[in-house]
Formats: C-alpha cells, structure tokens, sequence
C-alpha cells in the first residue's frame, strides 16, 4: 500500500517534476533567445540611446531651463515657450519663411526631378552624359554651390544680369533682394535634386511594362498613361521623395547661411558672419533653423534654443504623420491600394 | 678597512654623481610652463603674423613661460571649449558686446583678485575699456588694444569737388556726400560719395548713434530708444540719405563692391569717397594700397551737438583666463603682459595700427607717428568717446537694433515712434530672457 501509496505519489509526482523542467528549459531558452536578440541589437540600441534618446531627453529637459552654456541648467518652467510664442519678434518671421520653402520649393524640386527622370527614361542616344549632367550638381558640396550661385547671381557683377543686361532686361537683385531671396535658394534647390531624380529615374523604369501596354490596347493616350499607370506605379517614391523634401524643408540651413552671409558682403570675416547677417536680406532667408541656431550659438541661450528645438521637432512629426496618413489615398505599393 | 672605506668612498662618489645627474635630467624635463592663448585675428591677414612675433619676444625674454597662439578664433569657439573642459590657458574675443556672458556666467575668471594683488589700478585702462571689459561688477576680461571709428575721405575726390575740409557736422556730411557722388548715365551709382546703409561694412547704428549722442538706457537699465529724440534724428537723417541715392540704387551698388577686409574694398577701391571706418584701415591701407591718397578725421557729428565732434564709439579686443584651466597664475602673468606692458602694446599697435589701450601705452613714444592713426589716438582720448550698453544678451542687444534699422532703411517701417516703443519692449524682453528672469 505504502509502495503502492509511493508509486502512485510517484506516478502523480514525475509528469509534474517533467513539465516543470519542460517550463525552465523553455524558459531558459527563451531568455537565450530574448540574450542573443539583445546582443544583436545592442549595437542598435546604444547608438540610439547615445545619439538620439539621450540628445532628445535633453533638449526637452533644457527647454525648460535658462541654459546659457557656461553656467548650469536653472529651471525656469514655461518661459522659454512664452518668449517663443509671444515676444520673440522673429520667430514668426522665421516660421513663415520656413513655410514658404516648404510650400513652394519642395514641390517644384519633387517636379523638377520627376521632369528630368521622365525625360531621361524616354532618351534614347546619350542617356549616360545626361545622367551624369543632371546628378553632378548633387555632388557639389552645398556650402560650395551656395557661393557659386551667389556669384552669378550678383546683380552688379555677376553674369546672369550681365546677359539679360544685354538682352535690354533689368536683372532682379536676386540675393540682396528680400522678394528675391528665396527664389534664388529654390533655383539652387532645384539644381541640386540629382539624387531624388536618379531615384524617380529607377521607379520609372521599374514600373511593368505590361500595365504600360495593356494602357495602350485600351487607348490610352501619353497623358492617360501618366496619369493612369507611371503616377501610381511610382507613387511610394513620390511619397518619399516629399517627406524628406519637407522634413529637409524644415531643417533648411546650410544654404540660407552661406547666402547670406557672403550677399552681405562679409564673406572674409568668419568671426564677423554672424547674427547681424544671418536672414540677409531683411531676415528674408532667416529659416527657422538659422533662428535656432542664432539663439543657442550666437547669442549663447541654449535652454530657448532648445525650445524652438523641440517645437521643431513637433511640428516635423505631425507633418511628417499628416503626409504618411494622408498617403494612404493614393500610394500604391505593388500596383495595390492600400 | 682601508679598502672598506675606498669602496665606501666609490659608492659615495657614484651615488653624487647620480644625484646630480637626475637632478640635471629633471631639471632639463621641468622646462617652462607651456600655455596656449586663442585670438581672433586671422592667418589671412598681416595682424597674426605681428601678434606672433611679439608673443615670440616675450618667450624669448623669460623662462618660466612659454605661449602658443592659436589664431582665427570665434567666440562660438570659445564658449564650446569651456563648456567641454578643453578651453585653452588664455582666450581673447573681437567681442566685448559678450562680455556680459562671460562675465556674469564665469565662464572667464574674476581678474580683480589678481589686478589687487599686482597693485594694477583701474585707472591703468582707460574708463571706456574699463567699461566694457566687466560685467554687473566682475572684472572678467581687460582690454588687449581697442578699436575706434573715424572718417576716412578721399583727398582727390574731395580736391576735385572743391570741398576744402572734412566735414563736421551731419549737414555738411550730407552735402559732401551729395557732391562727392558721380552716377552712371542710367542713374545708377558709380562712385557713392558716402554709403548710409546700415549693415554696410562698418555702419551699425551704434557707431552712428555715437555721432549723434544716442542714450540707449534709463536708469533702471529699461531701454529708451523711443523717448531719446537723438534716436529719431538719426533714423530721420539716415532714411532721407538713402532716399536720395534710392535705396536698390544703393543695394545694387553694394553689391558690386568688394569684401571689406580684403584689396577691394570700396574706399580703397575709390568706389566711395567718405567712409565710417576704423582705425586698423591705416595698416591695410599700407599693406594693400600704399598709394591712396586719403585723409582721417573724427566723424561729423549732430549740428545741434557740436561738443560732440571728435568723439567716437569706441570698442575692443578683450582678453581673459577661462575657467577650469590649470595654470591660472602664469595665464595671469600672460594676460597681465599683454594688457599692460607698454612696450609690447606700443609696438603691437603699431603693427596693426589698433588703439594701445592702457593710458601710459598712449603716450608712449614707441608708438610710431602716423598723421592718419594720430586722429584714432585723439577720438580714443576724447572723454566723450563711448561705447554700447554691455548688456546679459550679449551682441543680441545692438543685433536686435540693427535689425530694425535694417527694415526701416528699406522702407519697411511705417510709424517710426511706434516702432520704437516697440524695440524697446523687445529689447528689455530679451535681456530679461538672457538672465533667465523670465520676461517682464
């Protein structure tokens, strides 16, 4: 009985005894598995700890604080938005450039690029000179390009108004001019989509020749077939190529620097290409990111740089989301409607 | 035993000789003190090949210290190193409108311990050095040469248009400049007699507003720009010459002009017959154009104000020990050498023809005479002679000035008085932002 009672107790007690081995060892796998996917990822996971969460966490904690970056952090709760949002008169200014790139450059570069991408995917003879004309503008260094446009565009000196000089055509001031300012950076925008057209180029020739025939059977004329087959069978780049475009948009900075600084004539004064130059002519090129940079290193507040930089932030996010959510009308991925 | 005690005297002997050898290798090793001063002057030009020189003398002349020089610093520079620990031994800034951050963050040292200590008196330094060189009463910085603003005229042009002297007052600056200037057939500008545009080379409306004896703040520190009548005279003045010119006349001239610090330089290039320039135009006028026939004079002032002429706006270079570094005592020998010492201030004057800044430098007869830097020694003794406001937002304050005067020169600005009161509130807004104190 006793034995029977043990080698029941033993019959109840083994499978249980099994089982939760069974449990350890899955478990012990599992966090084998859960060990070797950390492992791999930490790379990952550090850098972006490093470089971006650490970075982030930071600009939001100093928005709030009076940081003039020799002294420490001193908190000051809303203040820094409240000079953003209601006193600082040049945010508005800055916004509203930011703005005008985003609604007018970005798209006309998108244009410019898918244009020239079309054009080249329909070349016959020459299609490696011409691809190499249109992306080498992409390779030049901006800060370079910036002053080569300054240079031809100059109004007294320079040789796009000396042509149009002789054509009996008074040449706009181009980047003396606030109303032409920005329409000379959208010009050197537009100059240098190299690599969004190369990108729109592949998209182009990738899109199935069998839709493009089928069009044809059913009568589709040039426009319809662009219309019909090349626009949705390139819509995921097309979407692409307008969220970086904005969010470049938004980070515009190097250009508008450059431009001013040499238009105002202080191109051999490193020092001396400061706030007072910066958005020349008549803070007409003063982005938004020029401002951010003038407020946290040239004016030394970077607790209030910080602000404008999280706003920034904001503001790239919700763009950035209205685009991917609204792009779910019309991209198509694979020749099917999301 | 005898042997005993001539081993004991050979180990004696060797134990000497190694003595002094170590005491000779350390000696050798300890060597001076080596440090590292950042300055803005640029490789580019002459004025860091004459600072070098002269920090190559003192190395020369003593043994405890050896100085690097380091240049074409920014203050961005600056900042970034003693924020991360890296900052050199001995910094020095173009930019005494930032000593406000220096100063009252801490970021440069309290100098006034070492200034008590070496018996250096304030009155060493002129008042108007003085004055830009602390902040909210920390001595942080001292001045290293200063620069101050003038006329410079073409004497050719002048001969040719008849005009017999420089002139004194504004109304007579307006009518040489109207003489002065020879237009092309189509009307555009070929030779500007005086180029008004704020934002041109050296024209900032603080230097302006010197001439017209502008009060920047009340009291209680609150800007006043719109209650001080000086203010409107000069935007009035400044508007009505631009006016006459046409302002894209004068845009589309300046941008055919060459870049400031280099051989095309409008005056040097006799693009403009006057301009508001200063002092260090004599050393590059030398260097790049020996040949030009020109004269300095004290920039005209407000008719109503004549006391005023042969004042200027004055500011400078600034130089000070940053914090953290670890030879705070030999910078301060450095810093004391350089700001102080006559010799070296005289003759790094005349190197670069900037305003030797101590008052016994000034009279120094090492200074080599010059009729045109003589007028920059006299408009630097001038006790009306003066600087901006040195305020907490630093270079942001005189930035923000001007970027007004930059939208009403262009026409931009309906209501001057109203436009006023509105920089005035933005002004005290900002620096009550750059303490931190919230805005009032």
């Amino acid at each position: 009985m006793s034995l029977s009672s043990a080698g029941d107790a033993g019959a109840l007690v083994a499978p249980a005894s099994v089982s939760l081995d069974r449990t350890k060892t899955r478990r012990r796998a599992a966090w084998r598995r859960r060990r070797l996917v950390l492992l791999l990822m930490s790379p990952w996971i550090i850098g972006f700890s490093v470089f971006f969460g650490y970075p982030l966490a930071m600009s939001v904690y100093l928005s709030f604080t009076h940081y003039d970056l020799l002294s420490p952090p001193r908190w000051i709760g809303f203040a820094n938005y409240h000079y953003l949002f209601n006193v600082d008169p040049q945010v508005w200014t800055a916004v509203k450039n930011t703005l005008w790139f985003i609604a007018i450059a970005v798209p006309l570069q998108v244009l410019f690029a898918f244009g020239i991408a079309l054009m080249l995917a329909r070349a016959r003879r020459g299609v490696g000179v011409f691809r190499t004309i249109f992306y080498l503008p992409a390779l030049a260094p901006p800060v370079a390009a910036t002053l080569g446009f300054v240079y031809i565009l100059n109004p007294a000196t320079g040789p796009v108004n000396t042509i149009l000089g002789h054509l009996g055509i008074e040449g706009p001031l181009w980047f003396q001019d606030p109303a032409w300012s920005k329409p000379s950076l959208t010009l050197l925008a537009m100059w240098g989509v190299g690599n969004t057209m190369i990108i729109f180029l592949a998209a182009i020739l990738d899109a199935p020749r069998q839709l493009y025939e089928s069009a044809e059977l059913d009568g589709a004329g040039p426009l319809q077939r662009m219309r019909w087959v090349t626009l949705p069978s390139i819509s995921p780049v097309i979407l692409f190529a307008v969220i970086l475009g904005v969010i470049g948009g938004l980070q515009y900075f190097t250009q508008a620097y450059v431009a001013a600084g040499v238009a105002a004539g202080q191109a051999s004064q490193a020092a001396d290409v400061s706030a007072v130059n910066l958005g020349y002519p008549l803070d007409s090129t003063l982005f938004y990111p020029v401002l951010l940079y003038e407020h946290g290193f040239t004016d030394f507040q970077m607790g209030y740089a910080s602000a404008l930089a999280v706003l920034l932030l904001g503001v790239s996010f919700a763009v950035t989301l209205v685009i991917v959510v609204n792009s779910r009308k019309w991209v198509h991925y694979g020749g099917m409607a999301r | 035993m005898r042997r005993m005690a001539v081993i004991l005297a050979l180990l004696a002997a060797v134990a000497i000789g190694a003595y002094s050898a170590a005491g000779a290798v350390a000696s050798r090793t300890a060597g001076p003190t080596n440090l590292t001063i950042w300055v803005g002057w640029s490789a580019g030009t002459h004025e860091l090949k004459v600072f070098k020189s002269l920090v190559d003398e003192y190395n020369a002349s003593q043994k405890a210290i050896h100085v690097n020089v380091v240049g074409d610093i920014v203050d961005t520079k600056i900042v970034a190193a003693i924020r991360s620990g890296t900052a050199p031994d001995i910094v020095s800034s173009f930019n005494s409108y930032n000593v406000g951050n220096y100063c009252g963050t801490g970021g440069w040292i309290d100098l006034a311990p070492y200034l008590k200590k070496d018996k250096i008196s304030p009155s060493t330094f002129p008042a108007a050095t003085r004055y830009y060189t602390q902040y909210g009463g920390t001595q942080c910085a001292l001045p290293l040469l200063a620069d101050d603003y003038g006329l410079y005229y073409n004497t050719a042009m002048f001969k040719k248009a008849g005009i017999a002297h420089p002139p004194r007052t504004i109304s007579e600056l307006t009518a040489d400049a109207k003489k002065l200037t020879v237009r092309n057939p189509d009307g555009s500008i070929k030779v500007a007699g005086l180029d008004p545009f704020i934002g041109f080379y050296e024209n900032v409306p603080e230097r302006w507003g010197q001439q017209f004896g502008v009060q920047w703040l009340d009291k209680t520190g609150h800007s006043i720009l719109s209650k001080d009548p000086s203010w409107t005279k000069l935007f009035t003045w400044q508007k009505s010459l631009i006016d006459w010119y046409g302002y894209k006349n004068l845009v589309k001239f300046q941008a055919g002009l060459g870049d400031e610090f280099s051989a095309s330089n409008a005056f040097e290039a006799g693009k403009v017959a006057m301009n508001l320039d200063g002092e260090w135009r004599v050393a590059f006028i030398a260097d790049e154009k020996p040949s030009l026939g020109y004269g300095t004079a004290p920039m005209s002032v407000d008719d109503a104000k004549p006391s005023l002429y042969g004042s200027g706006y004055i500011n400078g270079t600034i130089i000070g020990i940053p914090k953290g570094g670890k030879h705070q005592d030999q910078a301060w020998q450095v810093v004391k050498y350089l700001t102080t010492n006559t010799h070296f201030l005289a003759e790094f004057s005349n190197g670069i023809r900037n305003v030797p800044t101590t008052t016994a430098s000034l009279k120094s007869p090492e200074i080599k005479p010059d009729k045109h830097f003589a007028t920059f020694l006299t408009i630097f003794g001038n006790p009306k002679s003066w600087t901006s406001p040195i305020t907490a937002s630093g270079v942001a304050y005189t930035n923000l000035v001007q970027n007004f005067f930059t939208k009403w020169q262009a026409g931009q600005v309906s209501d001057l008085h109203a436009g006023l009161v509105q920089l005035d509130k933005q002004l005290d807004a900002q620096v009550a932002q750059a303490k931190g104190g919230g805005v009032p």
